[in-house]
């Protein structure tokens, strides 16, 4: 455990000197994860000041508020690991990495960490910039902020460990590409990137809470504002766990059925 | 287990690729049925290396020696066969087995593009939990060894391909391998660079003791560090011993040099002139004959000075590689 502090903390080290070289791009990477929940957020204030002032449960400035928060879920959890394990599988850039006494999940998290570390600061800038131009209303209240914590480590983690299972199937398949774009629809309407999952049909609710979509983006912004009962947020939390050790066991079997292949076709 | 640090038998390794004839046609079919074709890289050898050995591994392109080295270091799973290094089977991966060995290829990147090579190496020492006494210690043995000292501060992507080789070479061997596995690491290299490398790798397995597997298409790397060479040709072992013999047994011939006053000599009827060069004129003769040749021209001919030798190394491989072929 020791040993492995180490190496994230050198892992941290790396990945900042090497992303400070690399300014421009993390600030384009930026711009692109501001717009798409800006875009909802104007869609749905629109469609709610036409509606007579509110959809569903939202209000306008409820919308701001969650799209906000949204956007700062989803830049802590998510993870570009599907494009770069296609490339390194295709440059055989993974046979370094399997020569190291370490598991390579162990870099790729400490690196997603460091990289999120470096553009935080900027989002909640772009945040509090968002909150003065829409004004969104929410009541904080100190349980649901603690719980908001371990509900975002735990959305982090297994998306994290989806994705980068998912990210495996480079070496099954060079269609990747195809894969990558049903999961990412998938993600969009389930777990509540493009609408807050309340304001979806009871059927699309269901299917939401027993896949693991909303648990990845969705129900850590719901908690935080308030929108949950301490019964649904614990379940909710339990439902995070589940999807963890789930998740867990998924990367270890399709890693090493991956790596059967990867090691039985030349790396 | 066994006293060998490596220990290879009948290893094979049998790829299996999908064949399909060209055209539209074939495309079609290929649909439906799957026609795929298994290729033998590796087929059948033996051979054991000592603690310590240093040990040239040679081969034409497509011998099979990068697969080789590939199973030995646990990327490749054997098709059948039986190998262990250090007692342990590669292909495990075991974390004990990776600390103990290193693999370094002349085009792999280990080191981190944009920054310093020493950040890389901090990494390593973390990756590999190297204790931080013997960090430093080794560090500046390596530093000393490749004269890495001017370098170690500067982004990687800003060294010239030599100095980048010399880094990269550092960083395989900071946790002190056991084992050593060079897959043609001089490779695009200038002579002086080429020089530095073979003989920093003769000075690490001489003060560490480490066992060193090494592939190259120089022959001046095999010649100044291996004793000891192995020969495979279409994944089948053509030879295994010591690199003098190996001259013994491919060739039949040897090589006499003679200078003389009169540059215009016909030297014919001594044996097969290969070369004439301000005077120097150099004979091709059977070893069998060499004595009586060379007796023959000091008694008959003004000779200045006479050099006998064996052909030149390159040579004696590329009779090897068409023998093996034939």
């Amino acid at each position: 455990m020791k040993d492995l502090a180490v190496l994230y903390v050198q892992q941290f080290k790396t990945t900042f000197a090497s992303m400070l070289q690399y300014r421009a791009s993390l600030f384009i990477w930026m711009i692109g994860s501001v717009l798409e929940p800006l875009v909802y957020l104007v869609v749905w204030s629109t469609v709610t000041i036409s509606h007579g002032g509110s959809v569903g449960d939202y209000t306008a400035a409820q919308f701001a508020a969650y799209f906000i928060v949204l956007m700062l879920v989803n830049q802590v959890t998510y993870t570009w690991i599907m494009y770069e394990y296609e490339y390194r599988i295709r440059e055989g850039l993974l046979s370094p990495a399997l020569l190291r006494p370490v598991h390579p999940i162990h870099a790729d998290i400490s690196d997603n960490i460091s990289s999120k570390l470096v553009s935080m600061p900027v989002m909640l800038v772009i945040a509090a910039g968002l909150a003065v131009l829409f004004k969104p209303t929410a009541t904080f209240l100190p349980w649901t902020i603690l719980a908001f914590i371990p509900a975002l480590f735990l959305a982090f983690l297994v998306r994290f460990l989806i994705e980068w299972t998912l990210a495996q199937s480079a070496f099954w398949t060079t269609r990747v590409g195809a894969i990558n774009q049903v999961y990412f629809v998938l993600v969009l309407f389930l777990s509540g990137q493009i609408a807050p999952l309340s304001l979806f049909p009871m059927p699309i609710q269901i299917l939401a809470n027993i896949l693991p979509f909303r648990w990845m983006i969705g129900f850590p912004v719901e908690l935080i504002l308030g929108r949950l009962s301490p019964t649904q947020a614990l379940t909710g939390l339990g439902a995070q766990l589940i999807w963890l050790v789930i998740s867990l066991g998924l990367v270890r079997i399709v890693w090493r059925a991956g790596i059967r292949i990867y090691s039985a076709v030349g790396a | 287990m066994n006293s060998f640090a490596i220990h290879v038998h009948d290893l094979h390794k049998t790829y299996v690729v999908s064949k399909r004839e060209s055209g539209v046609l074939a495309a079609l079919q290929s649909l439906v049925v799957r026609h795929t074709e298994e290729i033998p890289a590796v087929d059948g050898i033996s051979f054991d290396l000592a603690p310590g050995e240093v040990v040239g591994f040679l081969g034409p392109n497509g011998a099979g020696k990068t697969t080789t080295l590939k199973m030995l270091s646990g990327l490749l799973h054997p098709t059948a066969g039986e190998v262990t290094v250090l007692g342990y089977i590669p292909s495990k991966r075991d974390k004990a087995f990776l600390r103990q060995i290193t693999l370094v290829m002349g085009q792999r990147n280990e080191l981190v593009w944009d920054i310093p090579a020493l950040d890389s190496f901090e990494l390593n020492r973390a990756i590999y939990r190297v204790p931080p006494a013997d960090y430093r210690s080794i560090l500046d043995e390596l530093t000393e060894l490749l004269d890495l000292g001017p370098l170690l501060h500067k982004p990687v992507r800003n060294l010239s391909l030599g100095e980048r080789m010399k880094c990269e070479i550092a960083a395989a061997l900071l946790h002190r391998p056991q084992v050593v596995f060079l897959d043609e690491p001089t490779i695009g290299l200038d002579v002086t660079m080429q020089r530095r490398i073979r003989k920093f790798i003769a000075e690490y397995n001489h003060r560490f003791g480490a066992t060193v597997l090494l592939t190259s298409h120089y022959m001046a790397d095999v010649e100044a560090l291996c004793r000891r060479v192995i020969v495979i040709h279409n994944g089948k072992l053509l030879f295994d011993g010591e690199l003098s013999s190996l001259v013994q047994k491919f060739t039949a011939h040897k090589t006499i040099v003679v200078q003389l006053d009169d540059i215009y000599a016909d030297l014919h009827s001594y044996g097969e002139v290969i070369s004439r060069d301000e005077g120097h004129i150099t004979l091709r003769v059977p070893k069998a004959e060499t004595a009586r040749v060379t007796e023959r021209l000091l008694a008959n001919l003004p000779v200045i000075d006479l050099l006998v030798e064996d052909p030149p190394i390159e040579e004696v491989i590329e009779r090897v590689f068409a023998q093996g072929a034939s």
